[in-house]
């Protein structure tokens, strides 16, 4: 396994071969938990790490699986991995697991994880299934982060819980007190999961018409 | 009566798997290509979403949930096994699909041969588990978690036809071509939630 190759495995699925954009999968996590930065880290980051593990499990097993019972195998593997991920949650972050409510459980049938698991642990060694995992779960992860930042920044106008726009903002600051920022009024599509889905659809039509190999013609 | 028609309306046009909560978007937005094949894949998830809510409520009450375990011995009383929901859920949705795909194979292999792929994906499709997740959530009961789950599928089926239907038709509109296809899919998708929606402020 040369160099070049390990740096693909990670920076490949970051924008040319994007699961969400490119692959289709995972999709209905990324469009429901996007309301703000928090909730997109920790979906980005619980989901690679299931990604990774579960290829990394899975790609060691997998000489030893029957091809009749694979996808009950992976499912176990996923959801035992997924069960482990929302209990940590639970115990070190409450407040965030009971925000995010279902959708941790749903990461089980997030097909990035089944995708990957098919496409790529199931014929690879385990070390480049594992960074294929790591770089799906980031390619994942920065949709959710630029979906999640446009959505907190204008739905709210603030980023992280620290207010940008708005009455509230830099009001003890006085020559910023009456300019744009100011004049900011709060999107109210934004705040609704429904942004998200124009905001991909976007970024999608971004990403197509500046690598032309992706468009598709039908 | 009343109640679980109400439920039917909610789970189905106001609180819509797809439209509202955007579960089940892969594979929604991968076989909206044709009605035909869209019809088929909605009958599916409304047959395996209405099995699979109820058995799963049965399971939970009888196996999982703390105190369930009191009809064996007195002594498992404060036993829970919630953390093992999850496994078991998607144990029986796996089943459930298997059984489905041997149906349709049997019935109608030309539906089976152009669903292909996304009949085994079914297993995978997040509004199946939402449906239980959620059912869970709302503590509903064995016959109105069977609504739900019938309500929650039909939900699916109006909305992937519909997307199927204007698909079809808006292939030969002139939409700039690296919108076509995925991207545009996106955007009606947003129009749609958007006119379901309308839906929220009806108080059932």
């Amino acid at each position: 396994m040369s160099d070049v190759n390990t740096k693909k495995l990670i920076t490949d699925p970051l924008s040319d071969n994007n699961p969400i954009t490119v692959q289709i999968l995972g999709v209905c996590s990324a469009l429901a938990v996007t309301g703000n930065i928090a909730n997109a880290l920790v979906m980005g980051v619980a989901v690679t790490l299931v990604t990774a593990f579960s290829n990394l499990t899975i790609s060691s097993l997998r000489n030893y699986i029957p091809g009749r019972i694979r996808l009950i195998v992976q499912l176990v593997v996923i959801a035992a991995l997924v069960t482990l991920v929302g209990e940590a949650l639970k115990a070190f972050a409450y407040d965030l697991s009971k925000e995010l409510s279902v959708y941790i459980g749903l990461i089980i049938t997030n097909c990035i994880v089944m995708g990957r698991l098919e496409a790529f642990a199931m014929g690879n060694k385990p070390l480049p299934s594992f960074l294929d995992g790591i770089g799906n779960g980031l390619g994942y992860a920065a949709i959710l982060l630029i979906v999640g930042t446009i959505r907190e920044l204008f739905g709210t106008g603030s980023l992280l819980g620290f207010t940008f726009f708005g009455e509230e903002a830099f009001h003890n600051i006085s020559f910023l007190k009456h300019g744009f920022f100011h004049a900011f009024f709060h999107n109210g599509l934004m705040v609704l999961p429904i942004a998200s889905i124009f905001i991909i659809g976007i970024i999608i039509w971004i990403q197509r018409s500046k690598n032309q190999e992706l468009v598709d013609i039908s | 009566m009343g109640d679980l028609i109400n439920i039917f309306v909610k789970s189905a046009f106001v609180e819509n798997m797809i439209l509202i909560y955007f579960l089940g978007m892969c594979s929604y937005l991968a076989v909206s290509k044709s009605v035909k094949t869209a019809l088929g894949l909605g009958a599916a998830v409304i047959f395996v979403l209405g099995v699979t809510a109820p058995v799963n409520w049965i399971i939970r009450e009888n196996l999982l949930v703390e105190g369930a375990l009191s009809w064996i011995s007195p002594s498992l009383e404060n036993v829970s096994l919630e953390f093992l929901g999850l496994i078991i859920y998607i144990g029986v949705i796996a089943a459930m699909v298997q059984l489905v795909e041997m149906v349709i194979e049997k019935f109608s292999p030309s539906l089976y041969l152009s669903l292909g792929i996304f009949l085994p994906l079914i297993t995978v499709n997040c509004s199946i588990l939402g449906g239980t997740l959620f059912m869970i959530t709302k503590e509903y009961n064995l016959v109105e978690s069977l609504v739900f789950g019938l309500g929650s599928g039909f939900g699916f089926f109006l909305a992937i036809v519909s997307l199927a239907a204007i698909r079809e038709k808006i292939r030969y509109s002139n939409i700039p071509a690296p919108l076509r296809g995925l991207g545009m899919a996106f955007i009606i998708t947003g129009l749609m939630g958007l006119a379901f929606m309308g839906l929220m402020g009806i108080k059932l």
